[in-house]
C-alpha cells in the first residue's frame, strides 16, 4: 500500500530513515513533487520534506540565506525580493513543461541542480550553494559547508549533494550565497538567424566585456520565427550602455535580413527570460523533452545531426551549451540517435520528460564511463549502504534484499 | 609540544629505497626521479616551513602516462604518495613523510588548447595560475581566481585546495571556474571528469574532487573557464578610525546593490607593515583601510564609485581616495598583495585563514586583539571583507623557544572563534596538516566519517596524501588497515 511520510523535523526525518534502513525498506523522496525527472522509482513509500519549512537565517548585509529544505521557492524569492536580492542562478519552474502541479521547494531545486539562463554569468545552483544538512541512508544527520561563502574546510560535499536527486541523502537544510537583484534589464533581440549563426553571435557576446547574463536562441518563437536573445543586467545607465555596445558589436556579424533591436521594458524582459528559463515553448506540446549539455559551439552540430534523423525543435540556452530538444519520437531508437550525436562530440543528454503516456525503457541519464559510473555507484553505497534512497532514479542498481 | 604530528615513517619502505627508486627510474627515466638525500631536501616542506621532512624520493613526470606509471608502482608497492604543485601551500598540504614519494607537476606546464569562442583553456596542471591569465591576455581574457601566490602557485594546487583570491566576491573561487579535469587514480587508471560542457552527467564528482587536497587522485590536466576582461577597473581607498565602522561600511555597500569585484580590509598593523614595505601610499594614521574595486566602462565605474562614496560618507571616513591612474591602481594592489612579504620582513609569522559571517566582524576583531594581549604576540589582519575570509598574521620569533607553539595555540584559538561565530576553519588555504586536528571543532564524528568514506571510494588504500585533512586519530584505522607504521 502506498503511503506518504511527512516528518515535521530533521530529527524525526532521521528517525524515519533509520527505521527504513533497519528494515531495508526503500523510499521515494519528494519536496514539492514538481520535478519527476529521472528513472521511475518503483517503491510504495514516499518521504516528503514538505513540512521542514521556514527560513532559518537571512542576513542581507552578508548576502546569506539558510532555509529548511521544504521551504517553497516562492517564499524564498519573496523574502529576498523585499531586500532587493535574489538567488543568482535563476532557478526554473518546470511545472508547465512537466505537467506537474504544486510548488517547488528549495530542497528540490538543490536536489535536481536546477539553474536558469544566468548560469553563464553567475554560475549554477551548485555555485551558489554554500552549505547543506542532510540525512544519510543510515539515518545519520550530516552537515557540510556552512553559512560563509568561502569555505574549504574538508571535502566539498555541498557540490556532490547538489544534483544528486536524493540518492545520497535527504536534504534537510540548505544555505546560499545571494547577490543583489539587478535594478534594470535589457535584451538585445536578433531575428532571422539560423542555429549556427545564432551561436556564433552568442559566443561573440559572451566573449565581450559587456557582462552578458543570458544568451539564448529559440528556433521558433510564437510566430514560428527564430529569435536570438542576449541579456544585460545591472544599474540602469550601465545596462543601456552595454546593450548599446553589444548592438554595435554584433551588427556587422548579421545577414542583412536579420532584425536587431533592444528591449528595455522591464515586464517584456521578465517574460522573455521566464520563457527561456522555464522552457515554456515546449510546455503542453506532445513529444519527449531532452536536455543536452555540450560545448557551446557543438550545440548546432549536434542538433543538425539529430534533426537529420528525427523530427525535433530546439531551444538553446547558455550560449549554445544547453540544448532543450522537443522530439516527436520517444522510443529507444530516438534515444540512441540523440546520445550518439552527443557522444560524437562530448557532453551528455538527459531524457527530461517522456511522452505524456510513453513508458520509455531508456535510462534518463547519459551512460557514464565505466570507472566514473563505478565511483558514483560506490559513493552511493557509502552514503546509502542499503540503497533505500530513490533507488534506481539515477540508474543505480535497486535495493539489495 | 607542537600541534602537528606526522605518522612515523615505515622502516620497511625506507629499507627498500634502492628497489623503489629503480622501479620508478625504469618507468620514467633516471632524470625524472630525484633520490639523492641532498636533492630531496628541496622538497622537505611547502610554504608552511615550520614543518619539514624530506621524502624517500621525488618524481617529476612529463606526461599523464608517466604519472599513471608512477602511481601504479606506488600502489603495487604500498607507498604513500604526496602530490605537489608549486609547494606554496600555507597549510602543509605537500608536507612529505620519510617513507613517501613526492610527485611534482612542475614539468607539466603547457597550455594545450585555448578556445575563445567557447571561453575555456585546457592546461597541464603544473602551469602557474598567473601564466594561465598571461596566455589568454592577448585575446582579452583572464582566469579569475587570483590567490596572492598566483605568480608561483600551480593550477593543480589551486584545484587541490579550491583556492580563492581577492576577486571571488564577483567571480567565485577555483571550483566555480573549473570545467573539467584529467585525473590519474591511485591504481594508475586515467579518467576524465567534466569537460568543455557545463553540467555533470550524473553526480558532480568534479565538485568533490576540487578541494580534496590531493587525496583522491593526481590531476594532470584541467579545463578552466576564462572570462573576457572588463573594460576597466578602479579601486578606491577608504580609511576609517575604527574597525567596527569599516565593517559596517562593508555591509552597507553590499546591501546597496552595488557589487564590487573586491573588498579588502586591513587593520592598522597590516596597513603600516604594507606601507613600509611597498610604499603604496596607504594612510598610516587610520585604524582600518578598505580597498574597494569596481569594474566596467568609465561611466559604469563612475556610477558605482559615486554610490560607494555616498555610502562611505555616511560613516565619516578619514580618507576617501580614488585611484586616478593605472599606475596608482597597481600600487594599491601591490601593497595588499605584498602583505605576507611585508610581515616576513618584520618577523616570522603564521598566516591563518578562517572565515566568519561578515556581520560578526567587529566582535571577532575585538576578541582577536584581546587574545593578542593574552598571548603576548602581535597580530595583523588582512582579509577579504566581502566574503568574511580573515587572514590574521600572527608574528612570532622562530628562534625563541616556545614561541612557535604559543603562536600555533593562538592561531587555533582564532580558528575556534571563527567556528564559534558561525564560520569555518579555512576559507581558501585548505586543511592540510595545519588544521587537521582542529577539524573536530567544526565537524562531528558523523560529518567526518562520511567525508572519509568518500576518500575510501577514490583511494581505498589511503595512500594519497594520507595524513592530511582528518585528525590523526579519526583516520588512524583507515591508514592502518592497509599498511603498518613502524614501531
Amino acid at each position: 500500500m502506498a503511503s506518504l511520510l511527512k516528518p515535521d523535523s530533521e530529527a524525526s526525518l532521521a528517525e524515519t530513515v533509520r527505521e527504513h534502513f533497519a528494515r531495508r525498506k526503500p523510499v521515494r523522496i519528494v519536496g514539492g513533487g514538481t520535478r519527476p525527472v529521472g528513472n521511475p522509482v518503483d517503491v510504495t513509500e514516499t518521504l516528503s520534506t514538505g513540512r521542514l519549512s521556514g527560513i532559518t537565517l537571512y542576513e542581507p548585509g552578508a548576502l546569506t540565506l539558510v532555509a529548511e529544505a521544504g521551504t517553497t521557492l516562492e517564499t524564498i524569492t519573496d523574502a529576498l525580493a523585499e531586500e532587493g536580492q535574489h538567488l543568482p542562478f535563476e532557478p526554473a519552474d518546470y511545472c508547465a513543461l512537466l505537467g506537474t502541479k504544486g510548488k517547488s521547494t528549495i530542497g528540490g531545486v538543490v536536489a535536481a541542480g536546477v539553474s536558469g539562463p544566468r548560469r553563464v554569468q553567475a554560475g549554477a545552483a551548485r555555485d551558489s550553494l554554500i552549505g547543506v544538512r542532510f540525512v544519510s541512508g543510515e539515518g545519520e544527520i550530516i552537515k557540510n559547508g556552512g553559512r560563509v561563502m568561502k569555505n574549504v574546510t574538508g571535502y566539498d560535499l555541498v557540490k556532490l549533494m547538489c544534483g544528486s536527486y536524493g540518492t545520497l541523502g535527504v536534504l534537510t537544510e540548505v544555505s546560499f550565497k545571494l547577490l543583489p537583484r539587478p535594478q534594470a534589464t535589457g535584451t538585445v533581440l536578433i531575428t532571422g538567424l539560423d542555429d549556427h549563426a545564432a551561436v556564433t553571435v552568442l559566443s561573440r557576446a559572451l566573449g565581450s566585456p559587456f557582462d552578458v547574463t543570458g544568451a539564448a536562441h529559440l528556433q521558433k518563437d510564437a510566430d514560428g520565427n527564430p529569435v536570438t536573445m542576449i541579456r544585460c543586467e545591472g544599474l540602469p545607465e550601465s545596462v543601456k550602455y552595454r546593450t548599446g555596445r553589444l548592438k554595435d558589436l554584433l551588427a556587422p556579424l548579421l545577414p542583412s535580413a536579420a532584425g536587431l533591436s533592444v528591449e528595455n521594458v522591464a515586464e517584456s524582459n521578465a517574460a522573455i527570460w521566464k520563457q527561456v528559463r522555464d522552457v515554456e515553448t515546449f510546455a503542453g506540446r506532445d513529444g519527449a523533452v531532452w536536455r543536452l549539455s555540450v560545448k557551446p559551439s557543438d550545440g548546432p552540430d549536434v542538433v543538425s545531426d539529430i534533426s537529420g534523423k528525427l523530427d525535433c525543435e530546439a531551444l538553446y540556452d547558455w550560449g549554445g551549451g544547453l540544448v532543450w530538444l522537443l522530439v516527436d519520437a520517444a522510443d529507444d531508437e530516438a534515444a540512441t540517435v540523440i546520445r550518439a550525436a552527443v557522444d560524437a562530440r562530448g557532453g551528455h543528454a538527459t531524457l527530461f520528460r517522456c511522452n505524456a503516456n510513453g513508458e520509455s525503457g531508456t535510462d534518463a541519464f547519459h551512460p557514464e564511463h565505466p570507472r566514473i559510473a563505478a565511483i558514483s555507484q560506490n559513493l552511493r553505497r557509502q552514503f546509502d549502504p542499503a540503497g533505500i534512497l530513490n533507488p534506481g532514479l539515477m540508474g543505480q542498481s535497486a535495493v539489495q534484499a | 609540544m607542537s600541534l602537528v604530528e606526522m605518522p612515523k615513517a615505515d622502516g620497511a619502505i625506507i629499507s627498500r629505497k634502492a628497489e623503489i627508486v629503480a622501479a620508478l627510474q625504469a618507468a620514467i627515466g633516471t632524470d625524472g626521479v630525484i633520490h639523492d638525500p641532498e636533492e630531496t631536501l628541496a622538497y622537505e616542506c611547502d610554504a608552511l616551513t615550520a614543518y619539514r621532512c624530506p621524502p624517500l624520493a621525488v618524481c617529476l613526470p612529463r606526461t599523464t602516462q608517466e604519472v599513471s606509471a608512477i602511481l601504479r608502482i606506488c600502489s603495487d608497492m604500498g607507498l604513500p604518495v604526496i602530490p605537489r604543485g608549486a609547494g606554496t601551500s600555507l597549510a602543509g598540504g605537500a608536507l612529505p613523510t620519510a617513507d613517501s614519494i613526492v610527485i611534482g607537476v612542475a614539468r607539466l606546464n603547457q597550455v594545450l588548447e585555448a578556445d575563445y569562442g567557447n571561453r575555456f583553456v585546457r592546461v597541464q596542471a603544473g602551469i602557474t595560475n598567473l601564466a594561465v591569465s598571461g596566455n589568454v591576455a592577448g585575446e582579452g581574457f583572464f582566469y579569475a581566481p587570483d590567490p596572492s601566490s598566483q605568480l608561483a602557485c600551480a593550477i593543480s594546487g589551486n584545484i587541490a585546495m579550491n583556492s580563492g583570491g581577492a576577486h571571488c566576491l564577483k567571480y567565485g573561487v577555483t571550483t566555480n571556474n573549473l570545467l573539467g579535469v584529467t585525473m590519474v587514480m591511485m591504481d594508475g587508471e586515467v579518467i576524465e571528469i567534466g569537460g568543455t560542457h557545463l553540467d555533470p552527467a550524473g553526480l558532480d564528482l568534479l565538485g568533490v574532487i576540487c578541494g580534496s587536497e590531493g587525496q583522491f587522485g593526481m590531476v594532470t590536466e584541467a579545463v578552466l573557464k576564462i572570462l573576457p576582461k572588463p573594460e576597466g577597473a578602479r579601486p578606491i581607498l577608504l580609511g576609517f578610525n575604527a574597525n567596527e565602522v569599516a565593517g559596517t561600511c562593508v555591509a552597507d555597500i553590499i546591501k546597496s546593490g552595488v557589487l564590487p569585484v573586491a573588498m579588502e580590509f586591513m587593520d592598522k598593523p597590516a596597513i603600516i607593515a604594507c606601507e613600509n614595505f611597498a610604499h603604496a601610499g596607504y594612510p598610516t594614521d587610520v585604524e582600518a583601510l578598505l580597498i574597494v574595486e569596481v569594474e566596467g566602462s568609465e561611466a559604469e565605474i563612475a556610477e558605482q564609485l559615486e554610490k560607494i562614496k555616498a555610502i562611505a560618507a555616511r560613516h565619516d571616513p578619514e580618507v576617501m581616495r580614488e585611484s586616478n591612474s593605472a599606475v596608482q591602481s597597481d600600487l594599491i594592489w601591490k601593497g595588499r598583495k605584498a602583505a605576507f612579504g611585508a610581515m616576513g620582513q618584520m618577523a616570522d609569522y603564521l598566516c591563518m585563514d578562517g572565515t566568519i559571517p561578515t556581520s560578526r566582524l567587529p566582535e571577532v576583531l575585538k576578541r582577536m586583539q584581546e587574545m593578542s594581549v593574552d598571548y603576548g604576540l602581535r597580530v595583523a589582519n588582512v582579509f577579504h571583507a566581502g566574503d568574511g575570509n580573515l587572514h590574521p598574521l600572527i608574528l612570532f620569533d622562530a628562534n625563541k623557544p616556545g614561541d612557535l607553539e604559543k603562536c600555533e595555540a593562538f592561531g587555533a584559538d582564532i580558528l575556534k572563534l571563527c567556528v564559534e561565530v558561525g564560520g569555518c576553519l579555512t576559507g581558501e588555504h585548505g586543511v592540510g596538516v595545519e588544521k587537521r586536528d582542529l577539524m573536530v571543532h567544526q565537524y562531528n564524528e558523523a560529518d567526518l566519517e562520511i567525508q572519509m568514506r568518500v576518500k575510501d571510494v577514490f583511494d581505498p588504500k589511503w595512500l594519497l596524501n594520507p595524513a592530511k585533512v582528518f585528525p590523526m586519530e579519526a583516520s588512524h584505522s583507515r591508514r592502518h588497515g592497509n599498511r603498518q607504521e613502524a614501531a
